[in-house]
């Protein structure tokens, strides 16, 4: 696959983890040049042009255009961040945007790309937010283990303060507005927005209990804020450059423009893809030549998790659903942060089941008990099984410790296989955030998709032999 | 002699007067004070404590709950090897188990000579390029055995020290904000009225 022929275009079409393609670009268009995260090669490929003419309209204006273009939330909920901004109380003063730059869902790898490769992008977005939303300070929380990342964007701020693009009287005119870098420590659930919040402000970072008061209102130091996802405010500098409708022409009317989808496990290219939102089915994404190009050994499939670590997984039946948002939900699963990650027939299902509920039950804050106990209880139970030393009773004890965390009816794909009929999303939950429900997504996801690899490994009788529980967990505690 | 240098100190002011409240500032200067030690000391966390307002009790309640900050020595060299899902799928497991033959200490432990700190870590978001490790935090991607031990070798021999700097060092490159260009940060209880460009009163719909 060739890439353009622009003056400075790299040679090749791969960045680690990323293949360029010839589909429309919105958030990638810079990603063929090896410079593409300096001022100079932003400045000569449109860079802050999309910011000029957001400011030449009015912010009531350029928050209308947001809201047409319907720029979905892309760090999980996708929730649109038109609608978003819009549910700031009126006359409520100062309200602050806080980047959501904690990618650390297990399979997604984008905002750090994004943030990488293209820091004045998000930059750009950033100022657009904070000019349409009235928000007048901008905090953009960077994940503490992206040191690439984080020199990426102190150093383009600084470009960007001294040319004048930040800070007082944007290019200008009366629009001020500062931008601050803030590192995280280490801490999955910070990427709930309420704990971001929290940790901005210096806590430890545990969610907020929401509602009734959700950031919009009551969000950092009490005021409205917006917290928006790296890729999502990535995505306004086209909006504000070309418009709603050019935005709106690619994709499909329920999920408009691109999306970031990284597709991992064991495909033969695995990597990075910026998709057509809404009409890219899983087939095209897992299978198509110009993404991942099938399993590897062209082994046959056997599961995989559509949307980031807490999505209830799908297999080979969900095949030709495409990513979008409504339709995943009612095969029983979400679309989530946009990271695909594939097993092939020969993965040991509990185990990979035990890799998640693992890194769950590790992140969990500790504020909600089932999810600190329950997801803690399920990662070694899980142990016990996969070490041999399992009963059937402790199948039926993680289906009772699941039900503590999601109440009823857990979503979960169909299966021509085991004629089960599908349970569409969402899940009920006795957490605050999603941290509980996700030690379990994947657990049950694997004992109801794939009973027999449990079955297997499991006896009657508790063999006599114990061994501790926590043999398994290495120095992880 | 754990408290900031008064190098840092400035830095630390810098920092602080980004935010509307001092306390925003803590978990950036616990970063800081781990950047001159190599980790967190309590010296640091009570000079932290002094300049954010705060009791020393607050900076390791707070400090105490990231991952990032360690309260005891480290090696120079901290590397996390992914153990996640896609990582597992692809070797991360036997990655891991060979780090520590390698090295010769189990995960979570210190080599003798107190140069490397051998962790199990959770995603890194390089999912595409399992399995992946970090050495302070840096990314190696695809990572074979001999690759493992040709980093390992390069790190004791000096060879990457130009890419990777000792454990603490985040960022190479710190955001400096000029004071004639910030805005500057005002306490949330100070703040009069909408910012100047939107126009009173607010012309948004109510939905």
């Amino acid at each position: 696959m060739s890439t353009t022929n622009s003056p400075g275009a790299v040679t090749h079409d791969y960045i680690p983890g990323f293949y360029i393609g010839d589909r429309p670009k919105v958030v990638t268009s810079r990603f063929e040049y090896e410079d593409s995260h300096t001022l100079e090669r932003f400045l000569a490929t449109d860079g802050y042009n999309g910011l000029k003419k957001c400011l030449a309209m009015s912010p009531q204006e350029m928050h209308d255009e947001v809201r047409n273009s319907t720029v979905l939330g892309r760090g999980g909920a996708g929730f649109p961040a038109g609608v978003k901004w819009g549910f700031t109380p009126q006359g409520v003063w100062p309200r602050y945007l806080v980047v959501n730059g904690d990618e650390s869902e297990p399979g997604t790898y984008k905002d750090r790309l994004l943030m990488e490769r293209d820091p004045h992008q998000l930059i750009e977005g950033c100022l657009i937010a904070c000019y349409a939303a009235g928000l007048s300070q901008c905090f953009l929380y960077v994940r503490g283990e992206m040191a690439l990342a984080q020199e990426r964007i102190a150093v383009a701020l600084n470009d960007a303060y001294a040319a004048g693009y930040i800070g007082k009287n944007i290019l200008g005119t009366d629009f001020s507005v500062d931008i601050v870098l803030h590192w995280g420590a280490g801490a999955y659930v910070v990427g709930e927005e309420t704990a971001l919040i929290e940790s901005l402000e210096g806590e430890r970072g545990m969610p907020r209990l929401k509602p009734p008061f959700f950031p919009a209102a009551v969000g950092l130091y009490g005021k409205p804020t917006i917290v928006n996802n790296v890729e999502t405010l990535a995505n306004l500098p086209f909006v504000a450059l070309n418009g709603s409708a050019a935005y709106t022409a690619i994709g499909t009317p329920t999920s408009p423009g691109t999306r970031m989808v990284a597709v991992s496990g064991h495909v033969k290219r695995p990597g990075v893809y910026e998709i057509i939102n809404g009409s890219t089915t899983f087939r095209d994404i897992i299978y198509g030549d110009e993404f991942s190009q099938g399993i590897r050994d062209d082994n046959d499939l056997k599961a995989f998790v559509p949307g980031g670590g807490s999505a209830p997984w799908f297999v080979e039946d969900q095949l030709d659903i495409p990513f979008e948002g409504k339709e995943a939900g009612a095969a029983g699963s979400m679309l989530g942060s946009g990271a695909i990650m594939v097993m092939d027939s020969t993965t040991d299902i509990p185990h990979a089941a035990y890799t998640l509920t693992k890194f769950y039950a590790h992140e969990s804050c500790g504020k909600c008990t089932p999810c600190r106990e329950g997801g803690t209880w399920l990662m070694r139970m899980l142990e016990r099984v996969i070490a041999g030393y399992g009963t059937d009773a402790d199948l039926d004890q993680m289906r009772e410790v699941g039900q503590t965390i999601c109440p009823g009816d857990m979503p979960h794909a169909s299966s021509k296989r085991l004629d089960l009929e599908a349970v569409p999303f969402p899940y009920k939950m006795t957490t605050i955030c999603f941290v509980g429900p996700s030690a379990w997504a994947p657990l049950h996801s694997a004992l109801t998709l794939f009973p027999e690899e449990f079955e297997a490994i499991v006896t009657k009788v508790p063999k006599r032999v114990s061994i501790p529980v926590t043999a398994l967990s290495g120095a992880d505690a | 002699m754990s408290r900031l240098s008064d190098h840092n100190v400035v830095l630390a002011k810098e920092i602080i007067s980004r935010y509307p409240k001092q306390k925003s500032a803590l978990i950036p200067l616990v970063h800081l004070s781990q950047e001159q030690n190599g980790y967190v000391t309590d010296d640091a966390m009570r000079h932290i404590a002094e300049l954010v307002n705060v009791t020393p009790a607050e900076v390791l309640g707070t400090a105490s709950f990231y991952e990032m900050f360690k309260f005891e020595p480290v090696g120079k060299y901290v590397v996390n090897v992914c153990t996640t899902l896609s990582c597992a799928l692809l070797g991360a497991g036997e990655l891991l188990h060979h780090a520590e033959e390698k090295l010769g200490v189990k995960a979570g432990g210190t080599t003798a000579d107190g140069l490397i700190t051998l962790e199990p870590a959770e995603c890194q978001a390089a999912c595409t390029e399992a399995p992946c490790l970090q050495v302070n935090y840096r990314h190696k991607y695809r990572v074979t055995h001999a690759d493992f031990d040709e980093m390992i070798d390069d790190l004791r021999a000096g060879k990457l020290d130009g890419e990777v700097p000792p454990h603490g060092t985040l960022g190479t490159q710190r955001q400096h904000i000029p004071d004639d260009k910030g805005v500057g940060a005002v306490h949330p209880d100070d703040v009069t009225g909408g910012p100047a460009w939107i126009p009173a009163p607010v012309p948004e719909e109510s939905n």
